[in-house]
């Protein structure tokens, strides 16, 4: 059978239609939940808040209530320092469209002390061809009162000065 | 076919707001029941499907984060549908029919308080030609329920009878967010939602999770007394544009109720999901049940409509009943997308 899908003789040199809007806009309500509720009320008060799987000791930070491993809930709440080690990171040569930064710059992720799941954050107060993997950071936080509930209390992190990590200390996170 | 039966069934109560619990939060101990209940975990289990929409949490890929609710490491043999929690039990089934597993878990969650609800479900429409009118779920419900009017085949009170009879059965159900004694006078006495559906004719907008443990023979008789064996389950589709189609009948509903094989034997009890009252007339009508039928002795999705779960709910609800010994023969059904458009219909039978 032949199906002939060809228009009709009266869109014959009609010019085709492109596009077509369907504006779409949905406010949502966030439920931050249990676990992450108490992490980011800590963040508001400078304070890093993780809980700790029962069967398999991991810290979470971020906690999100259960242990991905294990599927119990993590119910041990584990207040971590504000130091780390860099397990891995990326150096932002390329500008985007909303960049707020000055390039280049450094995300990386920053496994806090005492925790099992690296945060991601900026690495700033140091050139970025320094970076590097094992460096020792702690965390430079906004004005006290600038703080609300949110990750981004944590403005970067900026170098210790300590003697590099370890690389046993993160070679589970890469 | 190989013997496959609903072994466990367990759900969240059901309420219009979770506020303290995020999804994982909410997921977790109705799963975490099934686990302790037949001693099954996620290295043992075959096969892990759910059911949920990214639409409700406003999240892409949200139903990933929601599988450490199970722990799913090492890995486990996963799949996702965004559909109703019935239709991931529809994969875990064929995935048992083929017989690469024994057992199978599914589980879904709809937590539609974080947005608005009518006007979320208006993204399921067609997005050229009809979703940018914005009309709301419960108005394109109303076009139905005015169809059915038109039609003849009902009125506005057997829509309220359909309320107040739901609504009475859910004073059993433990779970149910919406339960209570009514009449038919005072329903018909208020005013209008989105004419002519009144509020009583609509479903409650619902927090809630489900999950069911599905096994096959020996394994089935060993996690059960008494088994809720699957004997027939199919599901088809009409036309997604409303005005193609007859929106008083479902020929979708029909004709899965023939292939799993509602008619072959007389039919105890019924789990329906039919959000709005109209449409529970509309799907019995579809399987040819009579008024010797019970329909909805849970009170339904009228009682709780968790959207994604509402669906695998019916089937569950059907299986703690045959389980229990309320009945031998039971259908359920579950519905997807706008006006009853998908449709599944699963007949379960316990060994007399």
């Amino acid at each position: 059978m032949t199906i002939d899908l060809s228009t009709i003789p009266a869109l014959d040199g009609v010019e085709p239609v492109r596009s077509t809007k369907t504006p779409l806009h949905l406010d949502y309500e966030y439920t931050a939940g249990i676990a992450q509720t108490r992490f980011l009320l800590g963040l508001r008060d400078k304070k890093l808040l993780g809980q700790r799987c029962p069967k398999c000791h991991k810290v979470y930070l971020p906690p999100r209530g259960a242990c991905p491993t294990d599927g119990v809930p993590t119910t041990d709440e584990v207040e971590l320092p504000h130091t780390g080690t860099v397990t891995t990171f990326c150096v932002v040569n390329v500008p985007f469209h909303g960049q707020q930064m000055e390039i280049p710059y450094v995300s990386a992720n920053v496994l806090v002390d005492g925790a099992d799941l690296p945060l991601f954050g900026l690495v700033q107060e140091m050139p970025a061809h320094e970076v590097r993997m094992g460096l020792r950071v702690e965390a430079v936080w906004k004005d006290d009162d600038e703080l609300e509930t949110s990750l981004e209390n944590i403005k970067w992190w900026r170098p210790t000065g300590e003697p590099d990590a370890d690389p046993s200390v993160y070679e589970g996170q890469m | 076919m190989r013997d496959v039966a609903i072994v466990a069934f367990s759900q969240s109560k059901h309420e219009r707001r979770i506020e303290t619990q995020n999804e994982i939060e909410m997921m977790m101990p109705v799963v975490g029941e099934l686990f302790d209940r037949t001693g099954l975990s996620a290295d043992t289990i075959g096969f892990t499907c759910s059911g949920s929409t990214d639409f409700l949490a406003g999240q892409a890929f949200s139903f990933v984060t929601i599988l450490d609710a199970i722990g799913p490491w090492p890995p486990i043999s996963e799949s996702h549908v965004e559909m109703d929690g019935a239709w991931a039990l529809y994969e875990a089934w064929v995935k048992l029919q083929i017989g690469e597993i024994d057992s199978a878990l599914v589980y879904s969650y709809g937590k539609s308080s974080p947005g608005d609800l009518p006007k979320v479900l208006t993204t399921q429409l067609d997005p050229y030609y009809v979703a940018p009118m914005w009309p709301d779920a419960i108005s394109i419900a109303g076009l139905q329920a005015r169809a059915l009017l038109d039609s003849g085949k009902a009125t506005e009170r057997d829509f309220a009878e359909v309320a107040v009879r739901n609504r009475r059965s859910a004073m059993d159900n433990p779970k149910a967010q919406l339960a209570g004694e009514f009449n038919a006078d005072d329903i018909l006495a208020e005013p209008y939602l989105a004419s002519p559906l009144r509020k009583h004719d609509c479903p409650p907008i619902t927090d809630g999770a489900a999950a069911v443990i599905l096994a096959a023979g020996d394994l089935a008789r060993e996690l059960s007394d008494r088994p809720a064996w699957i004997r027939g389950l199919d599901h088809r589709v009409d036309a997604h544009a409303l005005g193609l189609r007859d929106l008083t009948v479902s020929p979708s509903t029909r004709l899965a109720g023939e292939k799993a094989g509602v008619g072959n034997a007389p039919v105890d009890f019924a789990e329906l999901h039919a959000p709005f009252t109209h449409q529970e007339l509309i799907i019995a009508d579809a399987l040819g049940l009579g008024d010797d039928v019970t329909i909805n002795p849970s009170g339904g999705a009228l009682a709780a409509n968790p959207i994604m779960a509402a669906g695998l709910i019916r089937l569950g609800e059907a299986a703690e009943r045959i389980t229990r010994g309320d009945g031998n023969r039971a259908v359920a059904h579950a519905t997807s997308g706008p006006c009853l458009q998908q449709n599944l219909v699963c007949v379960l039978e316990g060994d007399d």
